[in-house]
């Protein structure tokens, strides 16, 4: 009996042992991510005040110079600081991708329950337009769109929120006209409810969860595509620079291992993956319950 | 003695906030080989929790906390992981509750029914498939040979438990557990397949733990029962004692649950003229088609101010269909639907607020059926704003009544749907249709998703509620006892025909139509040896030549009991009406229902005569 009473123990603290690790990993990842987005926000406001340097200063003779103690992350072709660049750039890449992410975002789901609520011609007329625009490619249209209009921070995040809005689209319908067959908002027809009310109190609140994921992968996309437009020399323009440029700019010290172009690299790669992070942590979450 | 499985002191709990929540408090029972015991209990009861620690397994978010599971003289709870996944589908293997969901629909059957074999390596792939023909032969699969080689969905759900079971048996396990294996399935397969379980438990004297919530089916099956309430087993006893004179209280009200008790109120019905006023919902030859499919056909129907009435059949029966096009969320393909004489539009919103007001519909499932993220004051305060413009404190007292009425707390308003049980969200779903103030409700299998006890107390909430409210209610079920024991009236649909109709307690006596009288002696009585007794899928069908093509014939035709040759595969059936009252759709008229059988066999007899 005493034996029994043993291994019963062990086998009941490999259960709590394997429940307790996947409860850490989940939740420990995603605090990893919610740290690297949660510093890069304050970042972005308040960066250029904390910065030890001013952006355009000429603070050193040493081009491509190595980490130091005055210089935390070297200094660029011309000598400036690229802490207080990378810290001056956080605005433009997280502001540009943020407003483009939330316009994108908003214009794809609202349009994505009218479309899925109405259904008839108006989700084909909608469906329709959305996949013609779809099927540009995303970097090609910011390219004819800064080739035709010139580069300028708006234009930037228009171009952006209508690349990323029929992507955001699709989504947000593929949830809705799940969430539409369900009895309740068959309940709420059968009552004889305006399609506002259906929208935005029965079904809009079931879908937030998987929207809010979608917005985080979506700006992720549109940080990327905002950093390879400016790896081009298309996006913010000089003296200003956001993350691309500084890659952009510092191209040629990549030859000599400059920790000026590692470093906004890693600055672009910490906050994607943060973001990733954080999505994750509530993808499960949500499959969980 | 022989104990093959030993159960001491099984305790489980649900980890909640760092905390551990007991969910099974200490079960003791033990089983000998080639016992079959059934678990029962209501949902939550802990019931399928016990039978998975059998297989040292606990469902995420549960941990086995103590006690000792000893299967064929092993203690499962001190295996390590890897001798669990040998001991899985080899020692112990497990039969769940919806088959459906089990296999996997890009691989063949027969892959499927053979992997445990081929994972344990028990034998050649070739004796394996000789095992499982054998298996199909036994559990009385059509064409064992060849059903082997189909893809899951080209059988049916009766047929994929089956499947099942040859999948559990194939490796030859010492214990074998069926959980629910027939809930989700109709009376009429139930039946077919409870007979197939039965037999090769009988013949391969198998060892078995049947989990269940339904005692009839229960007594048909298990040698010994162990009824269990909130994870405390409240009588562990031989099937024919629990069934006879059970000693425990929860045991006596889980036995009386099971007899719904016939109305008391039918007679003041009686009063009511049946033919001068005009009836309050009228159905008039309604059809409806999905594409080419037509899933109704004809059907009119009347129901009078106050009055319940029935609708059964199996599932595809198009019962459910019949209630969505009366409320206009399916549009017939023709015939029309009045209220109080006044047409209603076949379009939900192209109908006036009033109109839709006064005819509510219940849906069958409340946890889809109630938005998970409102309170349930919001809602029940939704209809009462929308359709009565009530508002603050008004309304409030309104949704406190509209509670109490349904017997619930006023306690309850300000949670969400998720944190109350299953029956409390049925209360919460008739009570919203309740706040409309309808004329009528239309109640879709309202208590199929809740336990037995639960949901005699909706059913006698409902019956309250019609003597205080003088509210009528059009009933959907696929329960045949419980519809002719609550009903005035019962309609009963086969395949979108409507082959029987008449007042509910003439259900109680035949002669019936043949489908009626399949789902009546389909339905598990609380006795042992009911199922190698009843009638119903017993004996072989008549034997006729094949059906004339191109002709509208008896829906029923190609499972009909007394099917005639020359008449029932030659014409259609008229609609005839017995002198009990009941308007059947059938060739027979039952005129001298005591010899109806040897009367058919005569009629087959001449039939033969004349074709010869």
């Amino acid at each position: 009996m005493s034996s029994n009473t043993s291994s019963v123990k062990k086998a009941t603290s490999i259960y709590s042992v394997s429940l307790f690790s996947r409860l850490r990993g989940r939740s420990a990842s995603g605090a990893i991510g919610g740290i690297l987005i949660l510093f890069w926000l304050i970042m972005s406001v308040i960066g250029p005040m904390v910065a030890p340097y001013g952006a355009n200063d000429f603070v050193s003779y040493d081009v491509f110079g190595p980490v130091s103690a005055k210089y935390w992350m070297g200094t660029d072709y011309l000598g400036r600081d690229i802490f207080s660049r990378v810290l001056n750039g956080t605005p433009y890449t997280i502001g540009v991708a943020l407003a483009a992410t939330v316009a994108a975002c908003t214009a794809g789901v609202v349009s994505g329950l009218v479309a899925a609520a109405s259904g008839g011609w108006l989700d084909a007329v909608i469906s329709r337009t959305q996949d013609a625009m779809i099927s540009i490619p995303s970097k090609m249209f910011a390219l004819i769109m800064v080739a035709s209009f010139g580069s300028s921070v708006p234009l930037l995040i228009i171009m952006a929120a209508i690349a990323y809005m029929p992507g955001s689209f699709r989504i947000a319908r593929a949830l809705a006209v799940n969430v539409m067959t369900l009895d309740y908002v068959q309940v709420a027809r059968l009552r004889g409810e305006s399609m506002a009310y259906i929208i935005f109190k029965e079904v809009l609140p079931n879908m937030f969860r998987p929207v809010l994921t979608d917005f985080g992968l979506r700006f992720v996309f549109v940080v990327l595509l905002l950093s390879s437009m400016s790896f081009l020399g298309l996006g913010v323009q000089p003296p200003d620079a956001d993350w691309g440029s500084l890659v952009r700019e510092n191209i040629s010290g990549l030859g000599s291992g400059a920790p000026a172009v590692i470093a906004p690299a890693i600055a672009i790669a910490s906050l994607t993956i943060g973001v990733n992070l954080l999505i994750d942590s509530f993808g499960n979450k949500s499959a969980h319950h | 003695m022989t104990e093959l499985v030993k159960v001491s002191g099984l305790r489980v709990a649900v980890r909640s906030g760092g905390a551990d929540i007991p969910i099974v408090h200490g079960a003791d029972f033990s089983l000998k080989k080639g016992e079959v015991l059934a678990l029962i209990g209501e949902s939550g009861s802990g019931k399928t929790t016990i039978a998975l620690s059998l297989m040292g397994y606990a469902r995420s978010g549960c941990h086995i906390v103590g006690g000792s599971v000893q299967v064929a003289g092993v203690d499962v709870l001190t295996l390590s992981p890897h001798q669990l996944t040998k001991m899985r589908g080899r020692t112990v293997s497990y039969i769940a509750q919806s088959a459906a969901a089990a296999f996997n629909p890009s691989k063949t059957i027969m892959d499927q029914v053979i992997e445990s074999a081929m994972i344990h390596k028990t034998c050649s792939r070739k004796e394996a498939q000789e095992k499982a023909i054998g298996l199909f032969k036994e559990l009385a699969l059509p064409s064992p040979e060849t059903i082997g080689e189909r893809y899951p969905h080209q059988v049916s759900g009766g047929q994929l438990q089956r499947l099942m079971a040859a999948m559990a048996l194939i490796t030859d396990p010492a214990l074998v557990i069926l959980d629910e294996p027939t809930t989700a399935l109709d009376v009429t397969t139930q039946i077919e397949v409870l007979r197939a379980f039965k037999k090769v438990v009988q013949e391969r004297n198998t060892t078995a733990v049947y989990v269940s919530h339904d005692l009839a089916v229960v007594a048909q099956m298990a040698d010994r029962i162990v009824v269990l309430k909130n994870g405390e087993i409240q009588e562990n006893n031989v099937t024919r004692e629990i069934l006879e004179a059970p000693t425990n209280e929860y045991t006596k009200s889980l036995l009386s649950a099971m007899k719904p008790e016939t109305r008391q109120d039918t007679v003041e019905q009686k009063t009511m003229d049946l033919n001068t006023d005009t009836p309050l919902l009228e159905v008039r030859h309604l059809e409806v088609s999905f594409g080419n499919k037509k899933v109704l056909h004809n059907i009119d129907l009347k129901i009078r101010r106050g009055a319940t009435v029935g609708v059964i059949g199996e599932s595809g029966s198009g019962k459910t269909t019949l209630a969505r096009s009366i409320v206009g969320l399916v549009q017939a393909s023709g015939g029309n639907t009045y209220l109080d004489g006044e047409q209603l539009n076949e379009h939900a919103t192209k109908r006036t607020r009033e109109q839709l007001r006064r005819v509510q519909y219940v849906f069958q499932n409340a946890d889809t059926a109630l938005n998970p993220l409102h309170t349930v004051e919001e809602i029940l305060a939704r209809p009462l704003r929308f359709y009565h413009g009530m508002k603050g404190k008004k309304q409030r007292d309104r949704v406190l009544e509209l509670l109490s009425l349904v017997h619930l707390p006023a306690s309850i308003a300000n949670r969400r749907p998720t944190e109350l049980s299953g029956g409390q969200k049925q209360r919460i779903n008739l009570a919203r249709a309740l706040a409309a103030e309808p004329d009528i409700i239309l109640c879709d299998e309202v208590t199929s998703a809740l336990d037995t006890v639960v949901g005699a107390a909706i059913l006698e909430l409902m019956a309250d509620l019609r003597k205080k409210l003088n509210v009528s209610y059009l009933f959907i079920s696929h329960d045949i006892s419980m519809v002719q024991a609550i009903c005035d009236e019962v309609v009963v649909l086969y395949s979108g025909f409507k082959v029987e109709q008449g007042a509910g307690e003439s259900f109680q006596r035949p002669p019936f139509h043949p489908y009626t009288q399949l789902l009546i002696d389909s339905v598990p009585e609380l006795q042992q040896g009911w199922l190698e007794s009843t009638n119903a899928n017993h004996e072989t069908l008549p034997t006729i030549s094949a059906a004339k093509q191109n002709v509208e014939l008896c829906p029923f035709l190609d499972r009909c009991a007394v099917r005639i040759e020359g008449k029932c595969n030659r014409i259609i059936p008229a609609r005839i009406k017995l002198p009990k009252g009941n308007q059947i759709l059938c060739h027979h008229t039952f005129v001298n229902d005591l010899n109806s059988q040897s009367v058919q066999r005569h009629e087959q007899k001449n039939a033969l005569v004349e074709s010869v």
